[in-house]
């Protein structure tokens, strides 16, 4: 039976170190509400997500309530819209008119984010995917819940550069259409490579094509926890240090899956997969920086950073895999730079440049994520290191994903405020010389050769 | 088996155990295992309790507990037994 002792290290796991369960985010296909005429598709959007999703808010609740455990947010992901407005939407006013049905939807039901404004181009773009790209500002200045997400390149097909190219100015554009609240709309516009199918995790879910027609995935969290738990092995070995982050990422796991079952079985929707991201946030003690620092860093971007990232992020799979029956999404370790205190620091005292994030996203779940740039930055920038991400990924065979926000206005060592769960973050230095002409180039970078892994 | 675990914390005082044992009872809550201890000057115990008999749902019983606590100026968590045995057992 269990004991006052394993109570206590629960309890203060949930009390104390902030362990909660990051997200449920309902999956719902749309691929059935596709229809020549833009009034009757929204109707069909508007009709599935309400009635799919009516009670995934107070489950959530209840279940949260049952195991004393924080569930922080309920969300929706949905099929790549440009996919299900393909046969009906003829202008980028035709797509922003499904954001705004989209956004209506996620208020009806409670839920504080909904993903999949979303086109897959990796290798080549419909006019339906460029429709989509194109209303992409509009949609997000004029939409609260609404996130979009653009896959530009995969390991299997190479990148689409008219893709990059075309985003570094679509995030420009998204950036001035917000311009009065710090350039918001790009925290909600993630550019991927080798994006996966199941991510629960804002601003980049959606439910990819391969998925059933709902399935419920489940985000995890619990930065907190392993700081914790290295604060008792300081000094100790890197073999003491790697069993502390297993059995940690393990019992944080176990609390993710059990509440995806549960989830499952209330809603009667299928469970898809536990991602086991450390996914911090702007509260107090909620940071990945921490962990860095508690691995013997004295800033996160010191040298050894991407060595002690690479021993969590690996970690935390090997311990988090053996918890739940299926994990999928982005399963790693999340480094944006908004969250709390420990990377805005290392920012500010000088540890942590855009240049050693980019060596970190080669070993971290993710990419460059929330990442506030001065507001004159050019698109052909923008669209450079969105290059340089995207081949990260595609050359390493993992997702990467970049989360720009060119902050209109404003320059390197001033803030940006967002609010909320997207925090805020310090306007970052660029690299000032041009990549105009590379970027300029039509077409798309070949697929990578699989051999000579040198 | 319908297995909560109920855990008090808070300053010692006269009357806890009998206090939260006695609403156990009006409500037809089986206790299965009880252990305190006092760490610091602070009461800690834990409960394990079956419910299946009893007629009001958890949500119910979570917030009369938590209200009780209140009262005596203690804090009481009810929380169903799964999340510590998944946490903890293989």
């Amino acid at each position: 039976m269990i004991n006052l002792f394993e109570v206590r290290e629960t309890n203060k796991m949930i009390e104390q170190e902030l362990l909660d369960v990051r997200t449920i985010t309902l999956g719902i296909s749309l691929l059935d509400c596709a229809d020549a005429d833009v009034t009757r598709l929204n109707e069909r959007i508007y009709e599935k997500i309400t009635r799919l999703g009516s009670h995934l808010v107070e489950t959530g609740e209840a279940i949260s309530k049952d195991f004393g455990i924080p569930i922080v947010n309920k969300r929706v992901s949905i099929t790549p819209i440009s996919l299900v407005g393909a046969g009906a939407c003829k202008t980028p006013e035709d797509y922003v008119s499904i954001a705004r049905t989209l956004d209506r939807a996620a208020k009806e039901i409670g839920i504080n984010f909904l993903g999949g404004y979303s086109a897959l181009v990796n290798k080549g773009m419909t006019t339906s995917d460029r429709l989509l790209i194109e209303s992409i500002p509009e949609a997000l200045a004029t939409t609260e819940m609404v996130c979009s997400s653009v896959n530009v390149g995969s390991t299997r097909t190479g990148i689409d550069m008219d893709a990059v190219r075309l985003m570094g100015g679509i995030i420009r554009k998204t950036a001035e259409l917000t311009a009065d609240r710090d350039s918001l709309g790009c925290a909600k516009l993630v550019v991927f490579c080798n994006a996966p199918d199941d991510n629960p995790f804002m601003a980049g879910a959606f439910h990819g094509v391969t998925e059933g027609d709902a399935v419920i995935n489940v985000g995890v969290s619990g930065p907190g926890v392993v700081k914790s738990a290295l604060e008792k092995v300081r000094g100790e070995s890197f073999e003491v240090l790697c069993e502390t982050i297993k059995k940690t990422a393990f019992k944080v796991t176990r609390v993710g899956q059990l509440v995806a079952q549960e989830a499952s079985r209330r809603l009667d929707v299928p469970f898809g997969i536990v991602d086991l991201s450390l996914a911090p946030t702007p509260a107090i003690g909620d940071s990945v920086a921490e962990i860095l620092e508690q691995m013997g860093l004295q800033r996160a971007g010191a040298p050894g950073t991407t060595a002690a990232l690479a021993i969590l992020n690996d970690q935390v799979k090997k311990g988090g895999v053996m918890a739940s029956s299926y994990v999928g999404g982005l399963s790693g370790a999340f480094i944006p730079v908004s969250e709390y205190l420990g990377m805005i620091d290392a920012v500010h005292e000088g540890a942590l440049t855009l240049e050693k994030l980019e060596a970190m996203t080669c070993v971290c779940s993710v990419g460059l994520d929330m990442i506030a740039i001065p507001g004159d930055t050019p698109a052909s920038t923008i669209a450079g290191i969105i290059a340089d991400e995207a081949a990260i990924g595609m050359i390493n065979q993992k997702t990467t994903a970049v989360r720009l926000i060119p902050v209109i206005g404003k320059g390197v060592g001033e803030t940006a405020t967002f609010g909320g769960l997207l925090g805020y973050a310090p306007i970052m230095p660029v690299n000032r010389f041009s990549c105009d002409a590379f970027i300029e180039r039509k077409g798309r970078i070949p697929a990578p050769i699989h051999s000579f892994k040198n | 088996m319908d297995k909560i675990i109920i855990t008090v914390v808070g300053k010692d005082t006269l009357g806890i155990i009998a206090r939260v044992t006695t609403y156990l009872f009006h409500n037809d809550i089986n206790i299965l295992d009880i252990s305190q201890t006092i760490l610091g000057d602070m009461f800690n115990m834990m409960v394990i309790a079956d419910m299946q008999k009893c007629t009001k749902e958890f949500g119910v019983v979570s917030d009369e507990l938590r209200e009780l606590g209140e009262e005596i100026g203690l804090r009481i968590l009810t929380q169903k037994e799964e999340i510590f045995t998944k946490m903890h057992r293989i």
